[in-house]
């Protein structure tokens, strides 16, 4: 464990009598930028709010640069951590301007090098040159540099973001999420930021933590996650999958889409193979299994709708997608198959 | 939460009245007065509620939705009519009116007529009346409501509506007139607690409401407990308007009209149509407020400033001053720790408290006379003298208990504006709790603060009963002046003290028109 950067030790949260966090223990190395990712509800904001100091954890520790800030019977109050927040609506100060938001944080600088701090923050996220802007004339993307200028001016020994990018729209989110980026690694901080969206996580993240009704659910580097899914629930959030029931019979399963192996299964256990799109193969045969319903370019690969039947089980409907735009005609026949490599098995889950 | 159970005080003793046992006098009362009481409540209720409801939504629509003339002076100019006291326009009309006013005076000289006996003319101080002069007043509370319903319900709806092939006044009464109904309502409501308010109209008009046989069973017949029975009976009417309000208003406040600006499709109206809509909303403008103020004005002028300003309208205007101010102040002051204390712990016991406590300003000014003397009495006998009733302490705090909602609700709405993430902000950056009431919570709310304490100020010097009922002995304000000036039938006397109250209760209307035309930044002219 290293001393520098945030260590959350078993914290558990509760609001009333709903456990909104539970038994949560997570690193956050120096440097390090690390994402909870999670559907709304699933206890992501409270942890980070944990780690601020704005909530006290029911029970657990956090260590931010090896000091004990939370738990053991002590709560350090988020103004003596020394960590910086971005809100989610930014919360910029609208009684002040840019410069004096950004300026805030500085009290115990003089105002000479005050205000040659706030301008040198502000110059890195480009904002120089609305020092004297008030924030209500600011555009959304404008806001949210000078929420990031402002959270960095204290030199905090940890950044941590809600939601940054969920205010802004499509195209300038890419932009914003760029820049963000690259000034948190200038800066050297270690981040912890909570987000729903898996792509922007996988864009940010050194680490991701998947998060499910206040646990983790899985902890690893976005290709870990992507490519080994611990459970069905991260292999789905990461993007779209077919999923095939079936039972487990002499160590594999058969599927409409063909056999997989399933290691480590009782015989005759139920299952569930969760497919992607693009490991669904397609092959021309007018005897084939699959009949094309629908065929979309979607710009960078194509989305092609099945409907597979096989003797002996309801047919299904599903998805294929092709990295080329050499569509099928609707209606056309086709044989499919799987890469085995891209499915992933798991027993069948019991509570949905 | 004391200071929020202090305030609750009050209308919690008079609540209780309705269970104590009834005197002999109440008896009588019942026998007597009361059904002629409850009557003619009903009746002012139901004519008041009617004629504000159309001229308040009509005025709205057409200002808001349909090219009308000047719809921009119009916009603001419609509010005005709130700064006059309802009493101080019936006192106008009276002069205006009656057989001895200039425009009896006017037909008689012109047909001849040479006694009452000769025409029919309607006789101004009569229920009728009475109902009139409120509705001209009190209209601008629906109009706000509705105006800002209007705004803020999405034109979409009402295109929606048109492309499914309404006509433009079909797609009013089917789909905007629904949806502003809430609003529409709670505008109602208010506009008849202040009529069950009203002591100085219905009085001078005689028509006996329960407010003037509140006056009359305290101060004449020396009943206290009847006259806290009667208000009791009084507060079911205005507990079932609060319930209304309530529930109609959901999460739509008073002074809020969203900041977000939407081109809105005016309707187009031929000649005359615009010129019979620039009728109907100059009609109300015109009587509530331009003809009232331009008769103030003459008898003011005719009377001399000698007579207006000598004698002892500066004491009085100081009385008014002193007490309005002091009033506001501590009603802001109280408000403050109230507000902030139910946003750092909203628990069920303090957001109880803070309700009960905003009931007062639905409940009429008598009443809450009523329910403070009556412990304030209590405690004065416990000590063997005299030192809470009849004094200004008493009667401030009868002010706090009936206005302290208004400042409460000036100071919530800009408590609001501070977000909880920007006081989290603040604590990330280093700043500790107080440090941040100081630097962030303080520059934001201190405007509010102030308008906070404008409102209270604005209330109390327009305010009657209660400080008929509550002033010290020899103790005169602005108000209870022009009051007893026009009961003795010297209404160019009162001229002064009335103008004087009418242009400080402009302040409230210029801020509140200034809000409204902030509302809708780069509108078309």
């Amino acid at each position: 464990m290293s001393s520098r950067g945030l260590v959350i030790d078993g914290v558990s949260h509760v609001y009333g009598t709903t456990a909104v966090v539970r038994e949560v223990s997570l690193v956050v190395g120096p440097g390090e930028l690390v994402c909870l990712l999670g559907p709304s509800g699933c206890g992501k904001t409270t942890t980070l709010r944990i780690a601020a100091g704005l909530e006290a954890p029911a029970r657990g520790r956090v260590l931010l640069d090896g000091r004990l800030v939370s738990g053991q019977g002590v709560h350090l109050p988020p103004e003596a951590r020394n960590v910086g927040f971005l809100f989610q609506d930014y919360a910029l100060f609208p009684h002040l301007d840019v410069l004096g938001n950004v300026e805030f944080g500085l009290t115990a600088l003089a105002r000479q090098p005050r205000r040659a701090r706030a301008l040198e923050v502000l110059a890195q996220v480009g904002m120089n040159a609305f020092a004297q802007a008030w924030p209500h004339q600011l555009s959304g993307g404008q806001q949210q540099r000078v929420a990031l200028a402002r959270a960095l001016a204290p030199r905090p020994k940890l950044m941590l973001l809600d939601e940054p990018f969920s205010g802004l729209d499509r195209r300038l989110r890419d932009q914003i999420r760029d820049e963000t980026l690259r000034v948190l690694q200038q800066n050297h901080v270690s981040t912890l930021m909570v987000t729903h969206d898996p792509e922007e996580a996988m864009f940010m993240a050194d680490r991701i933590a998947v998060m499910r009704h206040g646990r983790i659910e899985q902890l690893g580097t976005p290709a870990e996650l992507f490519d080994h899914p611990a459970s069905p629930f991260v292999a789905s959030f990461f993007g779209e999958a077919n999923i095939l029931p079936g039972v487990v019979h002499q160590g594999r399963i058969a599927t409409l889409l063909g056999e997989v192996a399933a290691p480590g299964l009782a015989e005759g256990c139920a299952a569930e193979v969760l497919v992607r799109p693009e490991a669904v193969t397609l092959r021309p045969d007018a005897a084939g299994a699959g009949i094309v319903l629908s065929a979309r370019v979607l710009g960078r690969s194509s989305l092609v709708h099945l409907d597979v039947e096989r003797p002996g089980q309801p047919s299904r409907h599903l998805h294929a997608r092709l990295p080329h735009r050499d569509l099928p005609a609707e209606g056309e026949r086709m044989a499919v198959g799987l890469d085995c490599t891209q499915a992933f098995i798991f027993p069948a889950e019991t509570d949905g | 939460m004391a200071v929020a159970a202090l305030v609750a005080l009050p209308v919690l003793v008079v609540a209780a009245n309705l269970l104590v046992p009834s005197a002999e006098v109440w008896e009588h009362l019942a026998a007597t007065v009361l059904p002629s009481y409850v009557a003619n409540s009903l009746w002012l209720m139901l004519g008041v509620g009617g004629a504000v409801a159309v001229g308040g939504v009509g005025t709205a629509w057409l200002v808001t939705m349909c090219r009308v003339p000047c719809h921009r002076t119009l916009e603001w100019a419609l509010l005005l009519p709130m700064a006059m006291p309802t009493y101080v326009v019936a006192y106008t009309y009276t002069g205006l009116l009656d057989f001895a006013g200039p425009v009896q005076s006017t037909l008689r000289a012109l047909f001849g007529w040479h006694s009452a006996r000769d025409y029919w003319f309607p006789e101004i101080r009569s229920l009728g009346g009475a109902i009139a002069v409120m509705a001209m007043v009190l209209y601008p509370y629906v109009y706000m409501l509705a105006r800002a319903a209007f705004l803020e319900q999405s034109v979409c709806a009402l295109e929606a509506s048109r492309t499914l092939g309404r006509r433009p006044w079909r797609a009013f009464l089917e789909v905007a007139l629904p949806l502003a109904r809430p609003a529409i309502a709670a505008g109602v409501a208010l506009a008849l607690m202040e009529t069950l308010n009203d002591f100085g109209t219905v009085h001078y008009f005689a028509v006996d409401t329960f407010t003037t046989g509140i006056y009359r069973t305290w101060l004449g017949l020396g009943q206290p407990a009847v006259a806290a029975q009667l208000g009791a009976v009084l507060m079911l009417f205005v507990l079932a308007l609060v319930l209304v309000e309530r529930m109609s208003r959901g999460a739509a406040r008073f002074h809020h009209t969203t900041g977000r600006y939407r081109q809105l499709p005016r309707l187009p109206l031929p000649p005359l149509g615009a010129a019979a809509a620039l009728a109907f909303c100059a009609l109300p403008l015109v009587l509530g407020f331009l003809l009232p103020a331009a008769v103030l004005a003459g008898w003011a002028v005719q009377a001399g400033w000698r007579r207006n300003l000598g004698g002892d309208f500066l004491h009085l205007a100081g009385n008014s001053l002193i007490l309005a101010a002091v009033a506001g102040v501590v009603a802001a002051l109280v408000a403050l720790p109230l507000t902030y204390a139910q946003r750092l712990r909203p628990t069920r016991l303090v957001k109880a408290c803070v309700r009960v406590a905003g009931l007062g300003y639905a409940v009429p000014g008598s009443v809450i006379a009523v329910g403070t003397l009556v412990p304030l009495t209590a405690i004065d006998r416990s000590l063997g003298a005299l030192v809470l009733t009849g004094t200004i302490v008493a009667l401030v705090y009868a002010y706090l208990v009936r206005f302290l909602a208004v400042s409460a609700n000036a100071v919530e709405a800009s408590l609001g504006k501070v977000t909880p993430s920007m006081e989290a902000a603040a604590r990330t950056l280093g700043e500790t709790a107080l440090g941040t009431l100081r630097r962030v919570h303080l520059p934001l709310v201190r405007t509010s603060l102030l308008s906070a304490v404008l409102l209270v100020f604005v209330d109390v010097m327009k305010e009657l009963p209660a400080t008929l009922i509550m002033r010290p002995f020899n103790f005169d304000t602005l108000a209870t002046r022009t009051f007893t000036l026009a009961s003795d039938e010297r209404l160019a006397d009162a001229a002064a003290p009335a103008l004087a109250i009418m242009l400080v209760g402009l302040l409230p209307v210029v801020l509140l028109s200034r809000a409204i035309t902030r509302s809708r930044p780069g509108a078309q002219p």
